[in-house]
């Protein structure tokens, strides 16, 4: 919608101020770098209030992909945007605890309904106006 | 214990890396591993590879289907010929890194699969060997 899928691109497409990643194919290492600068640079652009990243298609995550997924997400999470990882798949979920891997306080969904309720839920939680949080957090990491 | 067959690929990059998962899951596959042990194996021969081509340059991994007393296995094997790992029972520690991942690969692939084997030696390489058996 917002951006033409190029190849080797992963689309980002924009509801409302939510941003939704859908990841179809199983990523190697600089796609995933590559969407994390598209992410990033997208957050910023539309002024997004919330990421929902689908990785149901995922049949693999190693701890290069649970990294890169945990540290988008406290990037945005520093820009004002809450992120939540939808649909991660049972054998990847255990295989993650076995690796030892945590996704630190990522937020997490079955579905993408369910991901945007809980957007919707923490967005009621804190009415707070866009920028007000942001200020005193902004050192880098 | 006997090898029922064996395949051997190269891994240099993180392409080889993706095509290396697609190998290991599809072996896996056809000896009969259940989803969630597919999983492992792929993952844990995602994090082993990924060490050879960041700390090696690459190298080479053997696939080999075991079959022993009536059950079968598959022995992942991943040679490389970089600077090796002075101390193994450190890299072998959660959290320990020297590069840009998060120090999980070698304890990670270890808890993942059955048997884990390394040796290394200071500048002539690395050798993992890494076992799941149904």
């Amino acid at each position: 919608m917002m951006r033409e899928p190029a190849a080797e691109r992963i689309p980002i497409l924009k509801m409302g101020d939510v941003l939704l990643v859908t990841i179809q194919v199983e990523m190697h290492d600089q796609l995933a770098l590559t969407l994390q600068n598209d992410l990033i640079e997208a957050i910023i652009r539309e002024h997004a209030r919330g990421v929902l990243i689908d990785i149901s298609a995922l049949e693999v995550v190693d701890s290069f992909i649970g990294r890169v997924i945990r540290d988008t997400a406290a990037m945005s999470k520093l820009l004002g945007a809450l992120t939540v990882v939808v649909g991660i798949r049972p054998a990847v979920a255990i295989t993650l605890v076995d690796l030892g891997l945590s996704l630190g306080d990522v937020p997490t969904a079955m579905t993408v309904e369910k991901g945007m309720e809980l957007l919707r839920f923490a967005r009621a939680a804190a009415p707070q106006p866009a920028g007000g949080e942001g200020e005193h957090e902004r050192g880098s990491q | 214990m006997s090898v029922a067959r064996s395949d051997r690929v190269a891994v240099r990059s993180g392409e080889d890396l993706l095509h290396l998962r697609q190998m290991v899951r599809q072996w896996a596959v056809d000896i009969g591993f259940g989803l969630l042990d597919q999983t492992r194996i792929v993952t844990a021969a995602s994090e082993l590879g990924r060490n050879m081509v960041d700390f090696a340059g690459g190298g080479v991994v053997r696939l080999e289907e075991l079959a022993d007393l009536g059950r079968r296995g598959l022995r992942l094997t991943f040679e490389d010929h970089g600077p090796g790992i002075p101390d193994v029972e450190l890299a072998l520690r959660d959290g320990y890194s020297t590069g840009s991942g998060l120090g999980l690969g070698l304890g990670g692939a270890r808890r993942l699969m059955n048997e884990f084997s390394i040796a290394s030696k200071v500048g002539s390489g690395t050798t993992v060997a890494i076992t799941r058996w149904r």
